[in-house]
């Protein structure tokens, strides 16, 4: 029994080491998938153009401007001559905010009465928009601060400090890398052992396999090691990544990690097997992958906070392997996640494993009988 | 009109063409014509580069080198000329299995241009002229081989072409379909029509009144199939009158010998080729001349001829013999097989016992039931009711067990193309059960008993085509196994590879090993010592060959081929269920 199994066990994988496509689409799309994925999906916003209209001429107008001009989050500032250049910077796209001061704004500072800036931001990107205007305010709260301070006049009581924990600078690098880890070692193994089988019916080789001796437990397991060591070989590469390039802290425990991704992989496996199982050919299996990948992700949490899904949907996301394992890794990355959190999302995940492998494996067996 | 006939223009003039795929020549230096009015055989084993051709001449491929000429147009620009004049089947012709045939051949008159009064009477034409006249409603995907290519053809002719370029029409087609298809192309050809017919079976080529005989990609013959056969008068010998043993034993004789080109075994005969200017046989049974028929010619050709065959006369010998022959009784014993799909019996009531160390065929056309029989033995389709038993062991009870005792070897040979030879050996080995010392005994002895030496570390995707067999074979029967089955093992195979691989189960049978062997193909069951005809998922008749020949020889066919005798089975049995 062992022998056969090991004869499996190195024929799988050296079939997909040996070719040279396969032993490609291992490592170099993940990698730049993680570096592409890791930079552009961010939710910081920088490189922002604005626009100033200001049409007030007194010094702390102009000190107000070069705070903005100032500010290493807006690339360009576009200075504006008339309120009609308003509508067509926005329009055009050329801003997302315009910073407009009227003509007293300075008059009315200086004579100690409150004054008003307003600000124009483009509302089609909301979450942009929210973003700038969050910019916007702490500028001009340092401005009023600074301002008050000078003139001895009496500030806000109680100024509010924001203070982020785990994330001090509010990176959303160290949120997207640990992330991009559930995600690419769930793309990569659920393809390797969806198409594995796939492929083997294609090639005639499956029926050769069922020929020989081998049981079908053998041959699933012979399928489940190799997918196994390949998920945790990948895993592994996004760690090292992240550790070595993006320079993200990784405060938990290391074997916690190895532990929830061993049981992860085992639940996405399963669920590959499922796939295979019912596909007859590479094309069918690769269809049935997308099918899952793209809610598996879109479902994660991984772009959009599970708390603000309906509660129906919410619901859903719990059988969702990838939504406990976002959990457990940025925990672990970012904050020393407590073994007991930590097993309270394997265990989820180990149900999901269970049920998904137990589904492949029946549905082998049936598809033979 | 003159009196005398006027030479006709070639439809077709090929010259010089060559098509290279990456760095791999696919036909090279290519000159020929195809004349209107006659069938041209287009003759090769799979790989020779038929399809190529033919997409050359359709306009769909670029040639490398040289040029094709159609009516007059050159294939390439004037590409929408030629499409005018050709009528293109491809191998898997694109039919529409969702849609009934009347609806296949309305989407095809739509995408032609066919409307009206014409359409009418070109679907009246073709149904009639293809027989699918009471199908109409018929869904596509529920028509058997045979009357798909009807329909393909069908749908190539509804705007009648000046050439009809036919990809491979009779593969899975079964011989009484096949009989139908050749006559409804002399029937165009009697209209003018010039056809080119693709095929890998040789005997075909003597329906062509011209071929083009390819082997990996060149040319070497054209013109009229006789021409060939003649040169071969006289070489052709019949020993009669052996029995199996005697059989095996002249045929590893006869490969041997320097002066015979071809041998094979026919039912208790053997077939023999002599090289040029040898004296007729001599051996154990009487002999006499026959007739030579176009294999006879071809084999001969790529012996003389082809350097690369050179190590196809060796038979490695297998020092693998089967176990212990204290099994007693039959080691393949089916009893009432029968597997439902649905409503549908694919199989009905198969029974059957196989001797030991006998070659046994189940013969039939595809989708008469000979392959869900055979995965049901092999355990790889479970019975909806019957029993079998291999090697004593019954499938229902130790399916392991049952399973360790067969070789399987498929038609697409099943190897992992991006292992090594090395590899896939082990590999299977492992499989097997077979473990440290055992395992490296038994994969040298296959390296030097297939000749694989000097591919141990090729991957087994590059393999000449031969090669790949052997290794095919060579993992399939490590384990030593008390029977081996093979499904359509030399289709589509060239005759020498075919030959050779045969020359190997000949060689294991006469140790003692048990075959059975699935085939659609005529020239195989000559091998078999016994062979059950499979028809409609029942046996219709099980035999040896020469009894199923003899059983078909009447008046009108004094030496039936087994084709005949297969043909004329199906039909009694057909007007049997008719009267019943």
């Amino acid at each position: 029994m062992w022998s056969r199994l090991r004869a499996l066990i190195i024929k799988e994988l050296l079939s997909v080491w040996r070719d040279r496509k396969s032993r490609f689409v291992l490592i170099v799309p993940p990698l730049i998938q993680l570096f592409v994925f890791s930079y552009a999906a961010t939710y910081d916003v920088t490189n922002i153009r604005i626009a100033v209209l200001n049409e007030d001429a007194g010094a702390p107008s102009r000190d107000l401007i070069a705070r903005f001009e100032a500010a290493p989050d807006f690339a360009r500032v576009l200075h504006l001559d008339d309120a009609s250049a308003i509508a067509r910077v926005i329009d055009n796209r050329d801003a997302v905010m315009v910073v407009h001061l009227g003509v007293d704004f300075s008059r009315r500072l200086l004579a100690g009465v409150p004054t008003q800036a307003q600000l124009v931001l483009d509302g089609r990107g909301s979450n942009t928009a929210q973003i700038v205007m969050g910019y916007a305010s702490t500028i001009i709260g340092d401005f009023n601060r600074d301002w008050a301070a000078l003139h001895k006049l009496t500030g806000p009581s109680a100024p509010l400090i924001e203070r982020a924990w785990f994330n001090p600078n509010l990176l959303s690098l160290w949120v997207v890398v640990p992330g991009l880890m559930g995600i690419l070692t769930q793309v990569v193994a659920l393809v390797v052992t969806a198409l594995s089988v796939a492929r083997e019916r294609e090639l005639g080789t499956f029926d050769q396999l069922l020929v020989t001796p081998l049981r079908p437990a053998e041959i699933l397991i012979g399928k489940i090691v190799p997918a196994l060591i390949i998920g945790m070989a990948e895993g592994t590469l996004i760690v090292v990544a992240a550790l070595l390039w993006f320079r993200i802290p990784l405060v938990g425990s290391l074997a916690l990690l190895y532990l929830s991704l061993f049981v992860f992989l085992l639940s996405i496996i399963g669920v590959g097997l499922f796939i295979s199982a019912l596909s007859g050919t590479q094309q069918q299996a690769i269809l049935g992958a997308f099918l899952f990948l793209v809610p598996a992700i879109i479902l994660s949490g991984f772009a959009t906070p599970i708390e603000n899904m309906p509660e129906a949907i919410r619901m859903l996301t719990l059988g969702n392997p990838l939504r406990h394992f976002l959990v457990i890794v940025q925990g672990i990355f970012l904050k020393d996640l407590p073994a007991e959190l930590v097993l309270a999302s394997v265990w989820p995940m180990a149900v999901i494993g269970t049920v998904t492998l137990g589904g492949a494996v029946w549905l082998f067996r049936n598809r033979l009988r | 009109m003159t009196g005398h006939a006027v030479k006709p223009e070639p439809l077709v003039t090929i010259d010089g063409v060559a098509k290279r795929f990456g760095g791999r020549m696919a036909l090279d230096g290519l000159s020929a014509v195809v004349m209107p009015g006659r069938v041209t055989g287009l003759v090769g084993p799979d790989g020779a580069g038929k399809t190529t051709l033919i997409r050359l001449i359709a306009g769909l491929l670029k040639p490398s080198a040289g040029a094709v000429t159609v009516c007059g147009f050159d294939s390439i620009a004037d590409g929408e000329d030629v499409r005018g004049v050709v009528g293109y089947m491809p191998q898997r012709f694109g039919l529409y299995e969702d849609l009934t045939v009347a609806e296949n051949l309305t989407l095809h008159a739509d995408l032609r241009a066919v409307t009206g009064g014409d359409r009418a009477a070109a679907f009246q034409r073709l149904l009639g002229f293809t027989g699918l006249e009471p199908f109409r409603g018929r869904l596509a995907g529920a028509l058997s081989g045979g009357m798909k290519q009807k329909l393909g053809l069908a749908c190539t002719l509804i705007r009648p072409p000046r050439l009809l370029l036919l990809d491979e029409p009779s593969v899975g087609v079964d011989p009484l379909s096949r009989r139908e298809l050749w006559r409804m192309v002399y029937e165009l050809v009697d209209q003018g029509i010039g056809v080119l017919w693709s095929t890998a079976y040789l005997d075909e080529a003597e329906r062509c009144q011209s071929v083009m005989l390819l082997n990996e990609g060149r040319l070497l013959h054209s013109g009229d199939p006789t021409d060939l056969t003649r040169r071969m008068e006289g070489r052709s010998f019949v020993m009669r009158g052996l029995d199996t043993a005697g059989k095996r034993g002249a045929l590893a004789e006869a490969q041997k010998r320097p002066d015979v080109v071809d041998a094979l075994i026919q039912g208790r005969s053997l077939r023999l080729v002599m090289r040029e200017g040898a004296s007729a046989p001599v051996g154990a049974g009487a002999v006499e001349p026959v007739r030579p028929r176009f294999e006879d010619a071809f084999v001969s050709l790529l012996r003389t001829s082809g350097g690369d065959h050179a190590a196809t006369g060796v038979v490695p010998s297998i020092t693998a013999t089967a176990p212990a022959a204290d099994e007693g009784g039959f080691p393949v014993e089916a009893v009432d097989l029968t597997r439902r799909f649905g409503d549908f019996t694919a199989v009905d009531r198969v029974s059957f016992m196989v001797r030991r160390a006998e070659i046994f065929g189940l013969l039939g056309p595809n989708g008469a039931g000979k392959s869900t029989t055979f995965k049901m033995l092999c355990g790889l389709l479970p019975m909806t009711s019957g029993t079998a038993r291999l090697a004593g062991i019954s499938l229902a009870h130790a399916p392991a067990l049952a399973r360790a005792r067969l070789g399987y070897m498929s038609q697409k040979f099943s190897l992992y193309p991006d292992l090594s030879v090395r590899q896939n050996l082990d590999f299977f080995a492992g499989a097997y059960g077979l473990a440290g010392g055992v395992r490296r005994a038994a994969v040298a002895r296959m390296i030097d008993g297939f000749g694989l030496r000097p591919f141990v570390g090729s991957d087994a995707g590059e393999l000449p085509l031969g090669f790949k067999q052997r290794l095919a074979l060579a993992c399939a029967i490590m384990h030593e196994p008390a029977i081996l089955f093979l499904d359509e093992p030399t289709s589509g195979v060239d005759p020498l590879t075919r030959r050779e691989f045969w020359a190997h189960i000949n060689a294991m049978a006469g140790q003692g090993v048990t075959v059975l062997v699935t085939t659609h193909f005529m020239d195989e069951a000559e091998y078999c010592d016994r062979v059950g005809i499979v028809y409609r998922g029942a046996i219709i008749a099980m035999d040896s060959p020469d009894a199923l020949k003899e059983s078909a020889r009447d008046a009108g066919l004094p030496d039936p081929t087994l084709e005949d005798a297969f043909i004329r089975l199906i039909e009694r049995h057909d007007r049997a269920r008719e009267t019943a």
